[in-house]
């Protein structure tokens, strides 16, 4: 994109524009270049001017009007994003065991079909390992640090003694992963981001972690907001709802959660009595004479009974238990996106007010203010814009979720109801 | 049979009564009393309706008519009464005998065992069951004086006959076991039932948590609001449908109870009979015995060894008088002995015959009776699966529409 990108409207809180910004009479033209990422924003220059805009190369901003509707608007973008113009996909599968001298682990095949230019090839297929997607999670989180970033699986085991490399684990694993990459090609910055790109194509990702490591050691760390010092003088309303609205969100989830565990737990020892119970019937039926055709029936009925109810407990966990897992990480990392935005306003009233009781007019300092105030709103913006998507992918994720397991359920009845 | 009592007349406990009285040592005490209702079954072609007569029993009373019953008729397999203390409990259900959900089990079971006598050929034509049924006062008495506890057999005595009897009748034996096996075997059914219940309503219950849990994420919910709102109310739904659904299956566990209890009433019609045995073997032995010891003394010929034979060559033989009066004696004695012993073959052989009759029968009852309860039963679980569904399918719904 040869031309400035134009400022992002900020439909974002009405106190900093109600702040007197110190180069206002000029703001329109200062903001341009001040837009472009400065250095110590660690992007390539080539994703940067594509990082406002689509795919299909429209800036962000002509769709939305100065007003709160922004959000409205976004939702729209989305919708334009759909099946038909997507031209990016990935999947995971194929998960292989390796078996080397200092460890063993399972690798994924990562498969990519594309038709975007910032791709050499039409299709690749690479294999990755878990540390693979961290990493890739870790660099977009530094990149990309006013985005939500999706959630990865736990790295470690949680809860009891589960293998880490049993048919179960693996698979759910592996759906994991595969959501979280098809999460990142949806969105429409961060599907550009260069690190991803790499993760999809480089036949020797290692190579290039290192390399990367280098180039960090050099220039310094990357987007590092600094605590200490800056408290915010007033979130704004927005967000602070975002802020609760999450908080409440995870503690329910959290309950959905236990219950969901109790629930499965109840079923198995159901389960246990269940598995006594039928055998009785037919110890009964080698009794009787005429009435142990009917006992030998109730018997294998209840028998039908046991296997229905286990395919039910082991479809909820490993469909249903994972999902809501998922969105707890997923609220979790939001909060913290939210708590880096508040560190970055704070630094930028700070730093205005700073300005306002000097009366000189330092060159830094406007631009390290200007700086604060781009990154602000950026975030403001990407981060309502996210909001959005999450909010709609993750009502129909719950939608799919729920109503699987009312499914499942049903199913389970169907089948008991048969026998 | 068309002569039962059953088919003339309408029987029923129609009600059960918490009264307060004082018992036989002069103690306050609390106790249930049912309602007994009986009407006559005339033809009620014309629309008239025969007058209802009622009265009230207490539980003590039908357990003193049972035993009437067992001990004037040992070769009929008598019903058997509801049980008195609640058992095979799972954790919700009471074990209280005042509990009214126990009490109205009881009444069910009570009105029952009265139907079963009545349709009994036999044991409908007692006077006594019919006074039970019609007269209010003066009944025990009227029990007492049939003196039948004098019939009863001790248990010592027939636990004695069960170990030492030799021959009896193998289908008896058979039958001992059966009804030993069928005890045992419906108990264990009994247990697990009451375990998966409890289980089960675990099950149902922590889903009424998400019924809550989803109204307060409901609360923070722009579009997904309302579907889980809803669908949270049908978790409430689905989690309170497990109280009726196993009210209902208490209904299927009594059934197996009765059976569990006719058991017991066959094994007393096998001990009886066993005893019968015995009491005849015992009976043949001492003949045996006597008609040798006649023999002996007639013969003066001591074939087995004796106490007597050999004090009697230590101590000299007794007189020719003594040994004619002993002979005579003993004549006596075989000749009644034989007597009873002819009477108490034909009484075996009665009793067998009438006891397998009635055995017949019984198992007929019984075959009928629990293929219906188990078909009941699996109704009764295609309901719940049913019911399941229904609410399952309303929460995919609600999920549906966010």
């Amino acid at each position: 994109a040869a031309s400035a990108p134009k400022p992002l409207p900020s439909s974002g809180p009405k106190s900093l524009r109600e702040m007197p910004h110190p180069l206002a009479t000029s703001s329109s033209e200062e903001m341009g270049p001040a837009l472009t990422p400065s250095p110590d924003l660690l992007l390539p220059r080539s994703i940067a001017d594509k990082d406002l805009s689509l795919p299909n190369g429209t800036p962000v901003d002509t769709s939305s009007p100065a007003s709160s509707s922004s959000l409205l608007n976004r939702l729209q973008l989305d919708d334009d994003l759909d099946v038909e113009t997507r031209d990016l996909f990935v999947t995971v599968d194929d998960p292989k065991k390796h078996v080397c001298t200092m460890e063993t682990y399972i690798t994924y095949r990562v498969t990519t079909k594309t038709t975007r230019a910032e791709f050499d090839l039409p299709e690749y297929s690479v294999r990755r390992r878990y540390q693979d997607f961290d990493w890739l999670r870790n660099k977009l989180e530094e990149s990309q640090p006013t985005h939500l970033i999706p959630p990865l699986p736990e790295k470690f085991v949680v809860k009891g003694v589960v293998d880490r490399f049993s048919e179960e684990f693996v698979e759910t694993r592996r759906k994991a992963l595969d959501k979280f990459l098809k999460r990142i090609t949806d969105h429409p910055v961060l599907s550009f981001n260069e690190h991803f790109n790499v993760f999809l194509t480089a036949k020797d990702l290692n190579a290039y972690k290192k390399q990367g490591m280098a180039l960090l050691s050099k220039v310094g760390e990357s987007v590092k907001y600094v605590t200490g010092g800056y408290k915010l003088r007033s979130r704004p309303l927005e967000f602070a709802a975002i802020g609760d609205y999450l908080d409440t969100f995870s503690l329910k989830l959290g309950t959905i959660d236990r219950i969901a565990q109790r629930i499965i737990k109840e079923q198995l020892e159901y389960l246990v009595e269940l598995r006594e119970y039928g055998p009785v019937y037919s110890t009964w039926g080698g009794l009787e004479v005429e009435l142990s055709e009917p006992l030998e029936g109730v018997s294998a009925c209840i028998g039908n009974c046991c296997t229905a109810l286990e395919e039910l407990s082991e479809d909820m966990t490993e469909d249903f238990l994972p999902v809501l897992r998922e969105y707890i990480l997923y609220a979790e990392s939001m909060k913290n996106v939210l708590k880096k935005r508040d560190q970055v306003q704070a630094e930028y009233e700070a730093k205005l007010e700073a300005v306002a009781l000097k009366r000189e007019d330092r060159p830094k300092v406007p631009t390290d203010v200007e700086k604060c105030q781009d990154r602000v709103e950026c975030f403001n913006a990407d981060l309502k814009a996210d909001m959005e998507r999450w909010q709609n992918n993750k009502r129909q994720d719950f939608r799919q979720l729920l109503m699987g397991m009312a499914d499942k359920n049903i199913q389970y009845y169907e089948k008991v109801c048969v026998t | 049979m068309e002569d039962c009592l059953a088919k003339k007349m309408e029987i029923t406990v129609s009600e059960a009564e918490k009264r307060t009285g004082r018992n036989a040592m002069n103690i306050q005490e609390t106790y249930t009393a049912y309602l007994i209702e009986t009407r006559a079954v005339e033809s009620q072609s014309e629309g008239q309706c025969a007058p209802v007569e009622s009265l009230w029993r207490r539980y003590s009373e039908f357990e003193l008519l049972r035993n009437y019953l067992s001990v004037t008729y040992p070769h009929i397999v008598v019903p058997p009464l509801p049980e008195k203390r609640a058992d095979f409990v799972w954790h919700k259900l009471s074990a209280d005998n005042m509990d009214p959900d126990f009490v109205e089990r009881r009444r069910i079971g009570l009105e029952n065992f009265l139907l079963r006598v009545a349709s009994h050929p036999v044991l409908c034509q007692d006077k006594i069951f019919y006074a039970f049924l019609m007269q209010e006062g003066g009944w025990k008495e009227m029990v007492n004086e049939t003196g039948f506890h004098l019939k009863a057999d001790s248990r010592l005595k027939a636990l004695n006959a069960t170990f030492r009897v030799k021959n009896p009748d193998k289908r008896f034996t058979e039958l001992k076991h059966y009804s030993d096996e069928l005890q045992s075997v419906i108990s264990h059914l009994l247990r697990v039932r009451a375990r998966v219940a409890d289980r089960l309503y675990g099950v149902y219950k922590v889903h009424g948590n998400y019924g809550r849990v989803f109204s307060e994420w409901s609360a923070i919910e722009k579009e997904m609001g309302d579907g889980l709102q809803s669908a949270g109310h049908h978790m409430d739904v689905y989690a309170a449908s497990i109280d009726d659904i196993l009210e209902e299956e208490e209904h299927y566990a009594d059934q197996l109870k009765e059976y569990l209890f006719y058991a017991e009433a066959l094994r007393a019609v096998c001990r009886k009979h066993e005893l019968m045995q015995y009491d005849l073997e015992m009976a043949a032995q001492d003949l045996t015995s006597k008609k040798q010891q006649c023999e002996e003394l007639a013969t003066g010929t001591v074939r087995t060894f004796s106490l007597k034979g050999m004090t009697s060559k230590l101590f000299g033989q007794e007189t020719p008088e003594q040994r004619e009066a002993k002979i005579k004696v003993l004549e006596e004695q075989i000749q009644e002995g034989e007597e009873q012993l002819k009477s108490k073959n034909l009484e075996g052989r009665d009793f067998v015959k009438s006891a397998w009759a009635d055995i017949e029968r019984f198992k007929e009852q019984k075959n009928h009776d629990l293929k219906e309860a188990l078909i009941s039963y699996a109704v009764m679980q295609i309901s719940m699966c049913k019911k399941g569904i229904q609410v399952w399918t309303n929460a995919k719904e609600c999920f549906s529409k966010m």
